[in-house]
């Protein structure tokens, strides 16, 4: 696998793998706002297109007649569907897939794991201790999502370190390296085999045993379909929230004036985490063009790839003032973090209760902090964009209460 | 004033719930649906009008009855 070209023309060879997409996109999506909203590259099988303003992405969003979710990663080379309802599913089969997990994420349930979730972000901060330098991805941020939704599957906290490794190579690596994504999924589905094989006939309180109940038309749920949205729970809430976490301390890290405002007036929070929210959104899905159609004026041809990138939607101006500016108390927020229409994030109960209480408690412990002088934050590649490294400075920890 | 969720538009990303609780809550499957008849009391106006401007569905709906 070879380092991509570097990009020269955003509109017509974009490339979301070039070193200054990730560092810092935000630049190149105003510039294609401007003048072209919907780029086009011929690095990808069969074409990709970037749609950067709101009103495009939610029309693609809100059509799963033309813009089908079986590929839900835009990839060099095309690999198999691997399905994983109901992120990978189309209406009318997405409709009971996701209805049948709707109510394990209810705000009612979710918000039963709050005291879990900050008795989880207290012991990270004790192991922290009265450090004078961590690095808040890798020591808090990373593990909060892996023990809640190892907590909720039913499987050991401790395989943290695998979960995150298959996570790297699905997400990341395999968008240019198709090799290292089958074995990953294979071993996934094996590791949840295994842990379905264990129950037996035995059923607890844990998603696994839920799955393995539940029907459709009364009929259990076929291996593939099982196995398939179990991969898809233990993917789709780890470095995304892991993400989240950490651009909201890095913003704070780096905006010592927001930082002191929101310790100062904790009833800032819930406005502060749907602004980083909104302008630190972590994940960029994908669609495979089904059927030939035009959007914004531009032409989609059928087998194309697109990346449909609720970041870029997110800092649109045509649709927030001051787009390009965190604002924490920002009141009217509309933004499309979660996704807009029927594939809306399934956890998004859950990881705004982890992002709340993950920087709730790190302020609490920690008030004063920054980035270590001279180190710089290393941020991910692909379909989830986050901090991997954040060295920070510490002040002094207050007391835990 | 009063508010309607769209049930056919609502997606349950449940901002309306967070934002203004007294007029609005959740069923089983995370979707919203207004509490009681929908009737908003004139301390709750400028909430509801928050409710409506963060639904990124454009599901909350707020008729002048
Ligand atoms: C800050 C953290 C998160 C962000 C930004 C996020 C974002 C998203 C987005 C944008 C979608 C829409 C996909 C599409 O349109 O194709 C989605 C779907 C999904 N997310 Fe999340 N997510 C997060 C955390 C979680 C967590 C904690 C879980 C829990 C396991 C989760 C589970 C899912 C599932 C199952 C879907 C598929 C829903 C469907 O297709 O009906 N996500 N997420
Ligand atoms: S904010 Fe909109 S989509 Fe979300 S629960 Fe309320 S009405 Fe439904």
């Amino acid at each position: 696998m070879s380092k991509p070209l570097p990009v020269m023309d955003w509109a017509t060879d974009f490339d979301h793998r070039d070193s200054r997409w990730i560092e810092d996109p935000f630049p190149i999506w105003d510039e294609l706002r401007g003048r072209c909203p919907v780029a086009r590259s011929a690095r990808f099988e069969d074409g990709a297109y970037f749609a950067s303003r709101y009103a495009e992405v939610r029309e693609i969003a809100y059509d799963s007649e033309h813009f089908s979710s079986r590929r839900v990663i835009v990839r060099e080379k095309k690999i198999t569907p691997q399905p994983a309802p109901p992120i990978t599913s189309d209406p009318p089969e997405h409709t009971p897939a996701r209805k049948l997990l709707l109510p394990a994420f209810s705000p009612q349930m979710i918000s039963r794991l709050e005291p879990r979730t900050r008795t989880l972000c207290r012991e990270l901060l004790d192991a922290i201790g009265d450090a004078k330098t961590c690095d808040a991805a890798v020591d808090y941020a990373q593990h909060i999502p892996v023990r809640l939704i190892a907590h909720m599957l039913g499987v050991p906290e401790s395989d943290g370190d695998l979960f995150r490794k298959w996570i790297h190579l699905v997400l990341e690596v395999g968008i240019s390296d198709e090799s290292v994504i089958l074995p990953a999924l294979q071993e996934m589905s094996a590791y949840f085999f295994a842990e379905i094989k264990k129950r037996g006939g035995k059923r607890g309180d844990d998603l696994i045993s839920f799955l393995l109940d539940a029907r459709i038309d009364g009929q259990p749920l076929s291996d593939p379909h099982l196995v398939g949205t179990l991969r898809l729970l233990l993917v789709a809430g780890i470095d995304t929230t892991w993400s989240g976490i950490g651009s909201s301390l890095w913003h704070l890290a780096t905006h010592p004036e927001d930082r002191r405002r929101l310790v100062a007036d904790p009833s800032l929070m819930p406005t502060a985490i749907e602004e980083f929210l909104r302008a630190y959104a972590p994940v960029t899905m994908a669609r495979e063009v089904v059927k030939e159609t035009t959007v914004g004026g531009c032409p989609f041809k059928e087998k194309g790839q697109v990346l449909l990138s609720f970041p870029a939607a997110n800092r649109d101006p045509a649709m927030f003032p001051d787009a390009d500016k965190v604002l924490i108390d920002r009141a009217e927020n509309r933004h499309a973090a979660f996704g807009l229409g029927r594939h809306r994030c399934l956890g998004s109960n859950l990881a705004r209760l982890e992002m709340t209480v993950a920087i709730e408690e790190w302020l609490a412990r920690f008030p004063e902090f920054n980035m270590t002088e001279g180190a710089r934050a290393t941020w991910s590649e692909g379909t989830v964009r986050g901090p991997r490294r954040l060295p920070f400075t510490l002040g002094k920890a207050r007391k835990p209460v | 004033m009063r508010v309607r969720v769209d049930a056919e538009r609502c997606q349950g990303h449940n901002r309306c719930c967070a934002i203004a609780p007294e007029l609005f809550e959740a069923d089983e499957l995370g979707n919203a649906h207004a509490r009681g008849d929908g009737v908003v009391p004139p301390q709750l106006e400028a909430k509801a009008q928050l409710a409506m401007k963060n639904c990124p569905e454009h599901a909350v709906r707020i008729t002048n009855e």
